[in-house]
């Protein structure tokens, strides 16, 4: 037996391969949302019981935060010393990518101190929800640092695999599995594309470094584009479809409405700033040159997107699948600071979604408490009379559906305000009519939900709701009939898992709501209006933030 | 210490903020007191800040903007929320909070076992903190925010009591009439923006050459429309006098220290503007001696204590327009202070009155309270002597300094103030004769109170007056434990001993008599602010840097004010020598009190027939025409657009994953066009 004679030669081969100098500081926050999933995951793996969800939810709180302040010091660095890149080009470390950051941080943090009661709740309890959310999170803090177009395929892929199963979370609900099924095979084509995409920009280019393609069109012009801009075409359906831009949106309301609610509003931000971030880096600063091809499509896709997310979720009288709509909206208006191609239409995007993702967290914690156990009272009818029931929580979702309709003095109304001043601004004072139309149509779906909430409950009592048969399931769509609750097993276990949290799983009686605010919800859903209020009446800070969120490339 | 000026709105903003929240669970007189204490808080924050400004002695060190945070960046349109501490804010700022802390003090024992104690102080918290905000914001839009603060609290607390209809619309009205005052602030600052390109009032005033005549007077003019309506000048003031629904303190509140200031401030704030436009200045100095008239023969004629009050605060609001259009903006200061002072404590007395007659305001049925009720009968007595204008006291200096300075700019409009200034005295003095001399004609309310009070209620709305106890207060009533079978409702201002119910009236505990005591040792020496003997005693010189150098001493000799003041003081002495005789005795004088001046001028009912009809025939030519064609079909056509497009595209939701699929094809497929497209042209 003589040695295969290549051996050596691979041998010699492998140590020419350049291995490219790796700073661990530029990645370390990425590399704490890893490590923290691992850490749970495999703790939890030596436990005999399911680990303690308040442990879990410890554990996660603390990796965010010790992300969140690693991410602080980034943007600090950026701002003393100015952007880098590293990795032989692969990431890069500018005000842009800091500021992504620093919101998946506190996406992640939010969600998770939210999501916890809803897991005793629905007794899911486990780590395995709060393992997905890092992970995800730290595929889009990837897309967010990412330099080249196979560590935006990266992120993409890390964000959204753990989406699939978040969806699929709650395996007593079809819906949930349904919803996991549609969005994974519908990502998946999407990806598929999103590749293909990135092929035919590499062979019209010859590199996906992003720094790289913006210099090869500086540099060259190209007498037959074809190639490029088909490229640049699919890599668009697969930005589009991330953030759930018409008509690559089809399956967000589904999804939305099948998913864990908690699970939902992390989905509908981080998703969001992921795809949005790396979005508006890759066109903006790479292909700031095709910028006249680029610009009437993603004109037309912001349109469309405006108006069919505004329209058709005045129609919806599920709440899940109306934010699913609403949802579809905002990423409209996104998408107007993206088709403004200018510093100013970046930062209005980027603080859009900054003050989108604590308004759309903070209303799903709401819904996640009214749809009470078993997640299912989502019809427009669960939310009459809440005002009377629990004001507090009442309170928060009017606040923060003014925020999303863009009432003054929320930080909805400034991000609305810039990213229309942005697009005015770029000459697409069209496009900024059709923003503001919508906005106006959308309002009306806030207020009817803001409204139902004050109107008197049938007999004015806390039991009219039940005693006037209205079936929480009813309005669910595609759901089947309701299921039983929820096996005492499953109680039990939740109780246990309390510290400092009071068990909301017991409910007094069978059929009777239980509505009833956990602590955790409270600090999640204060927490994401208390931004929304301060930050609306005192916007300068976050909007400098945004604007000293500078990408490495600037147009 | 000057940074220390944000907290002057910020702690009664906090304060109705905590109220707001946590009001219900303090409970009854521990929310009356933190809401004084914030208000207070503010007061000493004032003090501070004014011994601050006092300390800088360089010119121009006595103007500070605090820049507190960039609010609209919008391009071009900047606007800061910033505070403008200058001498005429804090003098407003001194004034607002030290009367204000007076009259929450005094609410606590006024509103004594009102069903929404809490709910009051919260408004009124929210009140002081609006007015402080209008008065102190460094541009028209902060300025702009308090200004409307002030007028939607006005709303709430005018029709506080809101269960009764005339309280209802009464908030209205003050609402309303408001609002087309508004409209002039809008559309002024539009101009203003126009011209200038920025709202700030230090930027705006240094570019005056910005506007050509026209828009300057227009500007002003604009501003007067808003100062109106706030101020209650003619034709906006109908809504002063139905003001008074709201409960007493409330009333004192708007006349005395905020709301009604808010005016006469817009217009001072402005005198660099004013003093060029001329023309303008003439509408504002006539406009105002007529109202000080008008209001003035008003006053003069009418039955219930606090519409008389009413009308005497709108007639000196005449007054303070008469000096700005004059240019002597300090006067209108020193006016305004002054009858901070005794009309605050007029109010306050008449809370007292009302307070001991049970809720019973006409004053055919008072009559020698100054029996029963020692230290109001003194107290609004130094008021009365001071708005007449007796010398030494406060108005005499404060109506005085206007006067001279009318005289040295317009004999007709001295004239007409000179005038006025005998009808005040008058329509005062015959205020003081009915109730405070004279015979007892109370004696049926105690009577009746005692036993079952029905008859007492149907007698007092005979007469034509509203009983604002009777009906708000019953449901606390049944609310807190039973006493006897029979619940008085009058009684319901529970703060009374039970001896009073033996018939007599009686003064109000001390919280309410605090206030009267520290307002009547301010009505009384308030002139020496600005006595016009001496130029070293000159503490309202302060105000120079604001308005300029004064307009009256250039122009008078001693002698000539010495004459004025004399002639002051003869109309003060007619008024006064007319009025006793005549209504202490004898309370029924149909000829002295013409329906046309009982009916204000018939003014309310000519805005009614203009406006109210007018409105109604376009209503009702809008409705029958307008509406169903062309807005109704806009709308259903919006709705069914809206309505078909939303039905269509949602059936694109199948709930199929291979036609989403198809979807995200489909949209490829248009881009890839799209894009080869491009290639191809």
């Amino acid at each position: 037996m003589s040695a295969p004679p290549g051996i050596t030669e691979l041998a010699a081969a492998a140590a020419k391969l350049a291995i490219p100098h790796i700073d661990y500081l530029s990645v370390l926050p990425i590399m704490v949302m890893l490590g923290g999933a691992v850490v749970i995951l495999g703790w939890s793996s030596l436990l005999r019981r399911p680990m303690d969800s308040g442990w879990v939810t410890s554990l996660t709180v603390l990796t965010a935060s010790a992300t969140l302040i690693l991410s602080l010091f980034q943007w600090g660095a950026v701002l003393a010393h100015g952007a880098h890149t590293h990795i032989d080009g692969a990431i890069v470390q500018d005000g842009f990518s800091a500021f992504v950051s620093v919101l998946v941080s506190c996406i992640v943090l939010v969600s998770a101190v939210i999501a916890d009661s809803w897991l005793r709740r629905e007794g899911v309890d486990g780590p395995e929800f709060q393992v997905l959310l890092l992970l995800s999170a730290a595929g889009a803090m990837t897309m967010g640092v990412a330099n080249d177009l196979i560590v935006v395929f990266l992120g993409l892929e890390l964000l959204s695999i753990p989406l699939y199963v978040l969806a699929a979370l709650n395996a007593r609900r079809a819906e949930s599995g349904e919803a996991a099924l549609k969005y994974f095979v519908l990502g998946g084509f999407s990806s598929a594309i999103f590749v293909y995409g990135i092929a035919l920009v590499y062979g019209a280019t010859g590199t996906t470094d992003l720094p790289q393609i913006a210099d090869y069109l500086a540099r060259n012009v190209l007498l037959h584009d074809g190639l490029l801009l088909a490229g640049l075409a699919l890599l668009l359906v697969g930005f589009g479809f991330k953030v759930a831009a018409v008509p690559f949106h089809l399956w967000a309301p589904d999804v939305y409405q099948g998913s864990p609610t908690p699970a939902t509003g992390f989905m509908a931000a981080v998703a969001k700033v992921g795809g949005f971030a790396a979005l508006l880096r890759v066109f903006v600063s790479s292909f700031h040159l095709l910028q006249n091809d680029w610009r009437p499509p993603v004109w037309v896709l912001a349109c469309i997107t405006l108006v069919f997310g505004a329209v058709v979720a005045l129609w919806q009288r599920d709440v899940k699948r109306m934010l699913a709509y609403s949802s579809i909206n905002h990423a409209g208006f996104v998408l107007l600071g993206l088709q403004a191609a200018s510093n100013r239409g970046v930062a209005a995007s980027l603080y859009y979604l900054f003050v989108y993702s604590f308004m759309v967290i903070g209303t799903f914690g709401v819904v996640s408490v009214v749809g009470g156990r078993g997640d299912r009272r989502h019809s427009l009818e669960a939310y009459r009379g809440l005002g009377a029931r629990q004001p507090w929580l009442a309170g928060a979702l009017t606040i923060l559906l003014l925020a999303q309709a863009g009432v003054p003095f929320t930080t909805g109304f400034v991000a609305k305000l810039e990213v229309i001043s942005a697009a005015v601004h770029a000459g697409s004072t069209d496009l900024a009519v059709v923003a503001m139309v919508s906005a106006a149509v959308a309002a009306f779906f806030y207020l009817r939900v803001a409204v139902l909430m004050y109107a008197p409950s049938g007999a004015g009592s806390e039991h009219a709701l039940d005693g006037l048969g209205i079936d929480p399931a009813g309005a669910t769509g595609s759901s089947g009939p309701s299921m039983p609750a929820e096996a005492p097993v499953l109680v039990a276990r939740g109780e246990a898992g309390s510290v400092g949290v009071p068990a909301t799983v017991v409910s007094p009686a069978p059929g009777a709501v239980d509505e009833t605010i956990p602590a955790g919800v409270a600090f999640g859903v204060g927490l994401c209006v208390a931004v929304t209020v301060v930050f609306g009446i005192w916007p300068e800070t976050l909007t400098s933030f945004a604007q000293h969120a500078t990408l490495l490339l600037r147009p | 210490m000057i940074h220390l000026a944000y907290l002057l709105p910020l702690l009664p903003l906090s304060g109705a903020f905590v109220l707001g929240i946590f009001g219900r669970r303090l409970g009854e007189p521990l929310a009356g007191w933190l809401g004084t204490a914030t208000v207070l808080g503010s007061f000493v924050v004032a003090c501070i800040e004014f011994a601050a400004l006092l300390a800088r002695h360089a010119p121009g060190s006595r103007s500070v903007t605090q820049v507190l945070w960039r609010w609209i960046p919008v391009g071009g349109f900047q606007v800061h929320v910033g505070l403008l501490v200058d001498p005429l804010s804090m003098t407003m700022v001194l004034f607002v909070t030290g009367i204000s802390a007076l009259i929450h003090l005094y609410s606590i024992g006024y509103m004594h076992g009102d069903r929404d104690f809490t709910k009051f102080f919260v408004y009124l918290n929210l009140f002081v903190g609006s007015m402080l905000l209008l008065v102190l914001g460094s541009n028209m839009l902060v300025t702009f925010v308090g200004w409307e603060g002030v007028g939607a609290c006005s709303y709430w607390l005018i029709s506080f009591w809101f269960e009764r209809d005339s309280a209802a619309s009464a908030g209205k009205k003050a609402f309303i009439y408001n609002r087309v005052g508004d409209v002039g602030f809008l559309l002024a600052m539009f101009l203003v923006f126009d011209k200038v390109g920025s709202l700030d009032y230090h930027v705006v005033f240094a570019h005056l050459s910005a506007f050509d005549p026209a828009s300057r007077t227009a500007v002003v003019l604009l501003l007067f429309l808003a100062a109106a309506g706030k101020s209650a000048q003619l034709p906006l003031f109908p809504w002063l006098a139905d003001a008074m629904e709201g409960p007493t303190p409330v009333s004192a509140l708007i006349h005395a220290a905020t709301m009604v200031t808010a005016g006469v401030y817009l217009m001072c704030r402005f005198n660099p503007m004013l003093s060029g436009a001329h023309d303008a200045q003439l509408v504002v100095a006539s406009v105002g001696a007529a109202t000080a008239f008008v209001a003035a023969s008003i006053g003069a004629t009418q039955h219930d204590i606090k519409k008389v009050l009413a009308y005497s605060t709108v007639s000196q609001l005449g007054y303070m327009f008469l000096a700005i259009g004059v240019g002597a903006y300090e006067a209108a200061i020193f006016l305004m202070l002054a009858h901070a002072f005794y009309k605050g404590l007029l109010f306050l007395g008449a809370g007292s009155v009302i307070h001991a007659m049970h809720d019973e305001q006409d004053l055919r049925r008072m009559g020698n309270l100054r029996r029963y009720m020692k230290l109001t009968a003194v107290t609004f007595g130094t008021a009365w002597l001071a708005i007449a204008g007796i010398p030494p006291l406060a108005g005499f200096w404060a109506k005085g300094d206007v006067l001279d300075n009318a005289f040295a700019s317009n004999k007709a409009l001295w004239a007409i103030g000179l005038v006025t200034a005998a009808l005040t005295a008058y329509y005062l003095s015959r205020l003081m004769a009915m109730a405070f001399f004279g015979d007892e004609r109370w004696h049926d309310l105690f009577a009746t109170s005692a036993g079952s009070h029905g008859p007492a209620a149907a007698g007092s709305a005979a007469v034509g007056s509203q009983m604002p106890g009777s009906t708000m207060h019953a449901p606390a009533a049944s609310g807190s434990p039973p006493s006897g079978a029979a619940v008085p409702a009058p009684l319901m201002h529970g703060s009374s001993p039970p001896q009073h119910a033996a018939g007599q009236p009686h003064e109000g505990p001390w919280v309410m008599g605090v206030p009267l005591v520290v307002l009547a040792f301010l009505a009384f020496f308030g002139g020496a602010l600005n006595l016009p003997w001496h130029p070293s005693w000159d503490p309202l010189g302060w105000l120079a840097p604001v308005f300029g150098s004064r307009l009256y001493d250039a122009h008078q000799s001693a002698a000539t004010l010495w004459l004025l003041g004399v002639a002051d003081t003869v109309m003060a002495l007619i008024g006064i020598g007319t009025a006793l005789p005549l209504w202490t005795r004898q309370v029924d004088r149909p000829k002295l009190e013409p329906v046309f001046l009982l009916r204000a001028w018939y003014l309310d009912a000519a805005i009614d027939l203009v406006v109210s009809r007018g409105g109604q025939l376009l209503a009702r030519f809008t409705g029958a025409v307008v509406e169903p064609k062309v807005v109704d079909g806009a709308v259903t056509g919006t709705v069914r657009l809206t309505g078909a497009l939303g039905a269509g595209l949602r059936r694109v939701q199948t709930g199929f994953v291979r036609q989403y699929a198809l979807g995200v094809v489909l949209g490829m497929v248009a881009l890839l066009a799209y894009m080869i497209s491009r290639t191809w042209m």
